[in-house]
This record gives structure tokens, sequence and C-alpha cells, in this order.
């Protein structure tokens, strides 16, 4: 990022490739396992809660955030008022927030496509599209046919896995007993390494680490990560090293 | 005028409702992106975001979870040290994790 010119603009590399999804399909290849051990966990846990295998796959298909629908199936009731769903969506919004600002991160890469094209391919915008994409950018790569073949093949997979943990379902041990509850934030932890520009870059992290511990404790729910990163953001900006 | 109620749809009313909530998010971030110029600023608060949301999602995650999940986090981190592999990484924090609650931890 820090070599390219700030002026004159060079002409965008737009390109969106089969080659590109190729490369997509690769990249989220290693992290299949633990995505469909997440799907067979909210599979499970949405049989427990009294979903239809219909509603279920339906959830996955168009909601299609492990952690949403997992927090979802806490929530979930048998009768809905119109402010109840209002109230579901609130809190899907607050868990899945993160998603505005790892799709802000990814702008200035996805800027120079057609807003008809990031509308749909953000459809498929996941934490693992995102640890992906943003890799992808760091070493210089501009084809957004990894991010459209990564969400593709992510998006079956997790659809395709809800149905067998919905129909094992009770074979499926307590989330916290198999550790499905970590997969998450192993692979988010994961991403430190490759995300990894010495010390002197590290610093506003360890300000957003700080900033989400005592959110945290302040605000019940996920403000915590919002929050947080904002506040890491904040500090790298006002920094005044040549970015 | 009050809505009908939303009876026997009422579950899928609520899936399509955190559809929305969720595509709106998805979108919002790259849409607000499009009326803030790229600054030399603006470049450098970017590249400390990806980092900040990493640390600032998992930190207060290890604390609700306890020592079990740091340790596994830890595991996790230095096998991808050692070998950048993902998959790797999350067999080891898995098995560090089953194993540390399995002790009580």
């Amino acid at each position: 990022m820090s070599l390219e010119p700030l002026q004159p603009e060079p002409k965008p590399d737009v390109t969106l490739t089969l080659a590109g999804a190729a490369l997509g399909l690769r990249r989220v290849s290693v992290l299949m396992p633990g995505v469909v051990v997440f799907a067979v966990a909210f599979g499970a846990a949405a049989s427990a809660k009294g979903l239809s295998l219909f509603e279920a796959v339906l959830m996955s298909a168009v909601v299609y955030a492990g952690v949403a629908q997992l927090v979802a199936m806490e929530l979930w009731r048998p009768e809905w008022s119109w402010g109840a769903i209002a109230g579901l969506a609130l809190v899907t919004a607050t868990v899945n927030a993160r998603m505005v600002l790892q799709g802000a991160s990814l702008q200035p890469w996805f800027r120079h496509y057609p807003g008809a094209v990031n509308g749909l391919h953000l459809f498929l915008f996941t934490d693992a599209n995102w640890m992906i994409g943003t890799r992808y950018h760091a070493e210089g790569g501009r084809d957004l046919g990894v991010l459209v073949g990564a969400g593709v093949a992510l998006w079956l997979v997790w659809v395709a896995a809800t149905v067998p943990g919905y129909l094992l379902g009770a074979l499926v041990a307590d989330p916290r007993t198999s550790g499905i509850d970590l997969v998450m934030p192993i692979f988010f932890a994961a991403m430190i390494v490759p995300l990894w520009r010495g010390r002197r870059a590290a610093v506003p992290w360890v300000v957003a680490g700080l900033v989400a511990l005592v959110t945290a404790r302040l605000i019940e729910g996920y403000a915590f990560i919002i929050v947080g990163s904002l506040s890491g953001a904040l500090v790298g900006a006002l920094r005044d090293d040549t970015a | 005028m009050t809505l009908p109620d939303p009876g026997a749809w009422g579950a899928v009313l609520a899936i399509l409702a955190m559809a929305l909530a969720t595509y709106l998010c998805r979108i919002s971030g790259v849409a607000l992106m499009a009326f803030i110029p790229l600054t030399p600023r603006v470049r450098r608060g970017l590249a400390a975001l990806p980092g900040s949301i990493v640390v600032a999602t998992v930190l207060p995650l290890v604390e609700r979870l306890g020592w079990s999940a740091a340790l596994a986090l830890l595991a996790a981190v230095g096998s991808m040290v050692i070998r950048r592999s993902e998959l790797l990484a999350l067999v080891v924090g898995m098995a560090v994790v089953s194993g540390a609650r399995a002790l009580g931890l």
C-alpha cells in the first residue's frame, strides 16, 4: 500500500477472473473444516430450538453469518410478534456490525468496481472472506474473483453442512465441551501472524484491545468490537509516521 | 392501523429480518467509505483497522471464555508462527481447548 504513488492516481486494476476464483477456492479450502464444524453446530442448535429443516437451511442461505445465527438460536421462540422480530433484527445487526468495519477496510480495493458488482459479491462477505481478502490485497492482489470464488464455495458448504447438523442434532455435543465456540476466535487470533508488521504497527492494536476490554465491562452485547476497532483505527490515523 | 399478526409466518419473517439486517451491515461500510476521500491519514486508519478488529474481537471473548480459551489461542498463534497454516492452527487450538476443558480449566 505504501508503494502506491499518491498522484497521479494509477489506472486501477479492475479484474474479476476465473483464475482468481480458483485461487479463492484454494485459499478458503483450509478454512473449510472449521466452517463445517460451525455449520453442523448451528444445524444441531436449530433442531433443538424447534426450527423446521426448511427454516434452518433458509437461515443459513440468506443470513449466512455463523455467530449471528448461533446468537439467534439463544433468542429463538415459538411465537413471533413484530416487536420480537424487530428485536432479533437489531441484535443481528449489533453482532454483525463488525462487517461494517471489515467492508470499510477493504473499500480501497472495492471502490474501483461498479456498485452492482459490489452489491452482489458483498452478499457473500464473511469473516473468512475478509481474512482471505485482507491477506490477498496486502500481497498486492487485485482480482475480485478471489473473493467471489471463496464466497460461493463457502456459502455452498455452509448451507449444505447445516443439513447433517440438523438431522444428527442430539449427537453433536454441547458446543462448549467440543470447543466449537472457539472456532471463530482461533481463526481470528491466527490472522495476527500474517498481519504482523512489527511492534510499531501493533500499537493501535494494543489500544483497540484495551478499549474493547473496558467496553465489554461497561456495555452488554458485542459493542466492544466496534468501539475497540474504531479506537485502534483512530490511533493509526493520528500517528505521524509516513504511511 | 395495525399490521396483521405475523402468525404462522413469524419464523420465516424473523429469518428474513435477520437477513436484511446482515446484508445492510455487509454493504454499509463499503457504501459509507465512498463518501470519504482516501487521504494518507484515512489510509493509515484503514491500515490499522484489520489488526484492531482482530484484537478487539478476541481479547474480550478470551476474558469471557476463560483460561482454556486463552491457552488455545496462544497455541494457535504459536502454531501459525512456526508453520503458517490456518488448518493446523485450528487443530492445535481445538486440541488445547478440549484438553484444558477436560482438565477442568
